[in-house]
């Protein structure tokens, strides 16, 4: 009966991030319309006269109504069309399936990495307080975030591509000498593996280190100060103490214990990290010449191409719904008393 | 006592390390428990006796450390024992049950799992038979339906049901001590009854030793053979435990003693040595005119809630859960009425909708001669009746702002209704209010944090009676002090009311309390009045079974 009532939740989940997609749909198309900035003028040239001006916003669309055009765009989403950029003459839709998973695989990556260090070091910190290991964290994770990631970045190419020369030419998910893996699910890392080619598995490997590992900096510090603050409380409750008292290991106590409650809260912040990530990663993207969602929406942006805008913030939007629902089962599974209270 | 008791501590010394220096918690405690003895650890709050319970197990957290002294259990040294040996001792020859019992099992772990964690750790059973060995101890314990009992999370069980995991626990391993720290307190009387009935059971059983740590002199006095009185942090007095009521020796044992309510005295023996000048507070009498209208008339009054995932669970469980069941009674003016009962009965929904907190289902609540059960709870903050009715809550710290003063707290409802806009006139008002609770006025600018629990309380009384009510609702006022606090304020809130000729529902689940403050004792069970007598009457002729139930529960010291 309990996993029942689990799925239940579930889907009542899934259906209230309805009414926000639509929301979200709305939004955007009005928002996109109200940026400053004609794409029609900026599309004709500097040398464009009014009537090849007007002429290329009938052939953008823009010269219908707000509701009309809505009902056009509407009409193609349901056909899966996003529409064409107008600065890279692309379909929207094909840009956004090459470049999404690039910027998930990147973060995703990077999380891996941050939490990897982050949750043990943590652990320890709040295991240890006011001792190095604490203060280490402390230092590490204060450093992570005080750094902006464009300077990590660039500092950690200087050093390992210029000076070391271990890590490969910062230029994009892989070095031009290997060929894309056969496309299947976008990860490039994946994709390799599935198609058995170890040699491109390790030149994408090659080329996402330095990249994750300057993301991973900047995220380490909000999982590691959670993880350190969870366990602190978690080890001093009272449920913590009778399994002590019953003379329970300490390594049964730290983990079966006190770090299966204490990763509730971690989970959130992973969420909210990853989502802050995904969106916010422009400046490694640029630094790393990573063909990411971030730095294409930044450049439809500057040009007010609306279609391009539109498709971005509704993925991302769809996204956000997915990894909360992801963050719910993984609270599911965590914690029985979910089912009742939630 | 035999040649080599079980337990032995010796002039221990425990202190810990805080931001204002180090304190000592525990200083030259001495101590022996012998083989198949009860030891009772009774004392007040900061008095050590939980820290030197938690010494002995070496788990005393952080900043606490054994300064000074041994700690010997049949001849191993405790004290100076590294984790390894610790760890073979804790659960496997001395274990322990705590208070809370639901905040003491991990909530995110089944029971049975928890059961079978200690037992593997200390190989007392394999992964083949450790799930079979742990639904033995369950059955052990008296949980019915062991089986699926197994497969609970701690949150699916009572408070008492906890407990018993606990226990099970505990004497998983079959330790030779048990050390039980406060291991009913929070829980209802009945259950506690069962509880420790339990454990003394098991542990003779077994012939094991106890050690029980409590605050409530009745109980110890009834489950210990010796009693050990703990003052901050020192033994003032061990004795065995016929004697320790019959003759007490040290002051404080005498204090505590008197301060234990209990039947056949009255609300004045309570205090330390007691002002014989000062009058019993005036019995409350009925007005010889029997028309006197009640100031409080509660008609069939009933709260329904919709049962939790009724809609879910289909047809046959759907309807509402009645937490108060069609229930009438009155208060008059100047009367004392006590509301009693188990956790679960109704008592505080019932005082919530009197409060007018909470709206009721159906049925009418008329105070001072207006229905005042229909305004809705959302506007009766701006009522007039609001004025002449105030709460005292149970937890003294939560209800108070922890950033108002003292003095900001007993104003508050000046200001907000009492019509009182400046300052200085809320502190002739305050000032007069403090001496009314026996506060001292250099208390009144200081912050809840920086007040005992018993100021904390009086501040909670001065700001119920700041606008002059005609009936208090106090909610287990006492419940969270220690014996003599609560012995002063019983006292003051008798004083208070015989002045200011206020009425009083007083909601509570301790018998003993009740009967000294209350003139009418009502005793409600699921929802429903069983048995509306005088205090006198329900003492000493129950008519209703559970009354009676209620009654033989009540620890009694054997006098």
């Amino acid at each position: 009966m309990a996993s029942a009532t689990k799925l239940r939740i579930l889907g009542q989940r899934s259906l209230q991030a309805l009414p926000a997609l639509v929301g979200i749909i709305i939004v955007t198309f009005v928002l996109t319309r109200a940026l400053p900035g004609d794409p029609a003028v900026y599309f004709a040239g500097p040398a464009a006269d009014a009537r090849s001006i007007a002429e290329i916003r009938k052939q953008l669309g823009l010269d219908r109504t707000l509701i009309e055009q809505f009902g056009i765009y509407l009409r193609q989403l349901a056909q899966g069309d996003l529409g064409q950029s107008i600065s890279t003459g692309q379909p929207v839709i094909k840009e956004l399936v090459n470049r999404l998973p690039a910027s998930i695989e990147l973060t995703l990556v990077a999380l891996l990495l941050s939490a990897l260090v982050a949750i043990p070091l943590g652990i320890l910190a709040a295991t240890r307080p006011d001792t190095w290991v604490d203060h280490l964290c402390r230092f590490v994770t204060t450093a992570g975030v005080s750094l902006p990631t464009f300077f990590t970045g660039i500092l950690l190419v200087y050093v390992f591509y210029y000076l070391l020369g271990w890590a490969p030419a910062p230029m994009g998910r892989l070095n031009v000498m290997y060929l894309s893996p056969p496309h299947v699910t976008g990860f490039f890392t994946i994709d390799a593996l599935l198609a058995g080619d170890l040699e491109t598995l390790r030149a994408t490997l090659a080329q996402l280190i330095l990249p994750a590992t300057t993301l991973g900096l900047f995220t380490l510090a909000p999982l590691a100060r959670m993880t350190r603050g969870s366990m602190l409380q978690v080890l001093g409750s009272d449920f913590v103490r009778t399994a002590r008292a019953a003379g329970l290991s300490g390594r049964k106590v730290l983990f079966t214990y006190a770090f299966r409650n204490a990763l509730l809260p971690v989970i959130t912040t992973l969420g909210m990290v990853f989502s802050f990530t995904l969106g916010a990663n422009v400046l490694v993207e640029k630094v790393f010449a990573w063909p990411g969602i971030g730095s294409y929406a930044i450049e439809a942006l500057v040009v007010s191409d609306y279609a391009a805008v539109q498709g971005f913030v509704l993925a991302m939007a769809i996204l956000f719904v997915a990894l909360n629902l992801v963050i719910d089962v993984a609270y599911t599974l965590v914690d029985p008393r979910v089912g009742i209270e939630g | 006592m035999t040649a080599l008791p079980l337990l032995h501590v010796s002039d221990l010394t425990v202190e810990f390390q805080t931001r204002n220096g180090t304190v000592t918690a525990v200083s030259s405690v001495d101590l022996t428990v012998a083989k198949g003895e009860t030891v009772g650890i009774v004392g007040e709050s900061g008095s050590g006796k939980s820290v030197t319970s938690y010494a002995v197990m070496r788990i005393l957290d952080r900043a606490g450390r054994i300064a000074d002294g041994t700690v010997t259990f049949s001849g191993i040294e405790l004290h100076n024992a590294d984790d390894e040996v610790m760890r073979e001792i804790r659960g496997r020859e001395i274990s322990m049950i705590f208070q809370n019992p639901r905040a003491a099992l991990n909530p995110i772990r089944r029971v049975g799992e928890q059961i079978e964690d200690v037992l593997r750790q200390h190989a007392q059973a394999t992964s083949r038979n450790a799930r079979e060995k742990a639904i033995d101890l369950l059955r052990l314990v008296r949980i019915n339906d062991p089986e699926a009992r197994y497969l609970a999370f701690p949150f699916e069980l009572s408070g008492g049901m906890c407990q018993r995991i606990i226990i099970a626990i505990a004497l998983a391993c079959r330790p030779r001590l048990l050390i039980a720290d406060e291991p009913t307190t929070g829980l209802d009387v009945t259950t506690q009854k069962a509880v420790m009935d339990l454990v003394v059971e098991l542990t003779r059983a077994r012939e094991m030793s106890t050690v029980l740590i409590t605050h409530d002199l009745g109980l110890a006095a009834q489950y210990c053979d010796r009693i050990v009185v703990m003052e901050k942090g020192r033994v003032v007095e061990t004795a065995p435990a016929r004697r320790i009521f019959r003759a007490p020796e040290h002051p404080y044992t005498q204090r505590l003693m008197s301060a234990t309510p209990r039947p056949g005295i009255t609300l004045r023996d309570l205090l330390p040595n007691r002002p014989e000048a000062a009058a019993p507070p005036p019995k409350w009498q009925r007005s010889p005119d029997a028309t006197e209208k009640p100031i409080l008339s509660v008609v069939d009054l009933v709260k329904e809630y919709p049962r939790a995932g009724a809609k879910a669970r289909g047809a046959e469980s759907a309807g509402a859960f009645r937490a108060v069941d069609g229930i009438s009674f009155d208060i008059l003016p100047g009367e004392s009425v006590g509301l009693v009962g188990e956790s679960g009965c109704g008592k505080s929904t019932t005082s919530a909708m009197v409060m007018r907190l909470l709206d009721p289902t159906s049925g009418t609540i008329r105070f001072e001669d207006r229905d005042i059960g229909a305004i809705p709870a959302k506007n009766f903050a701006r009522d007039p009746a609001r004025s002449r009715l105030q709460m005292v809550f149970q937890d003294s710290t939560d209800s108070l702002n922890p950033r108002f003063t003292a003095f900001r707290a007993i104003a508050d409802p000046l200001y907000r209704i009492g019509g009182v806009t400046r300052e200085a006139q809320a502190r002739a008002q305050v000032e007069r209010l403090a001496d009314q609770v026996v506060l001292p006025h250099d208390l009144l600018d200081r912050f809840p944090h920086q007040l005992s629990g018993g100021q904390k309380a009086r501040v909670g009384i001065a700001r119920a009676i700041a606008l002059e009510p005609a009936l208090l609702v106090l909610d287990e006022p006492t419940a969270a002090l220690d014996v003599s606090v609560q012995a002063i304020v019983l006292n003051l809130l008798a004083d208070l009311k015989a002045e200011l000729g206020m009425s009083y529902l007083f909601v509570s689940h301790d018998l003993n309390v009740v009967r000294l403050l209350c003139d009418r004792v009502i005793v409600m069970q699921a929802g429903r009045i069983v048995e509306q007598a005088s205090a006198e009457e329900i003492m000493t002729s129950p008519r209703d079974a559970y009354t009676r139930e209620l009654l033989a529960a009540v620890p009694r010291p054997p006098v």
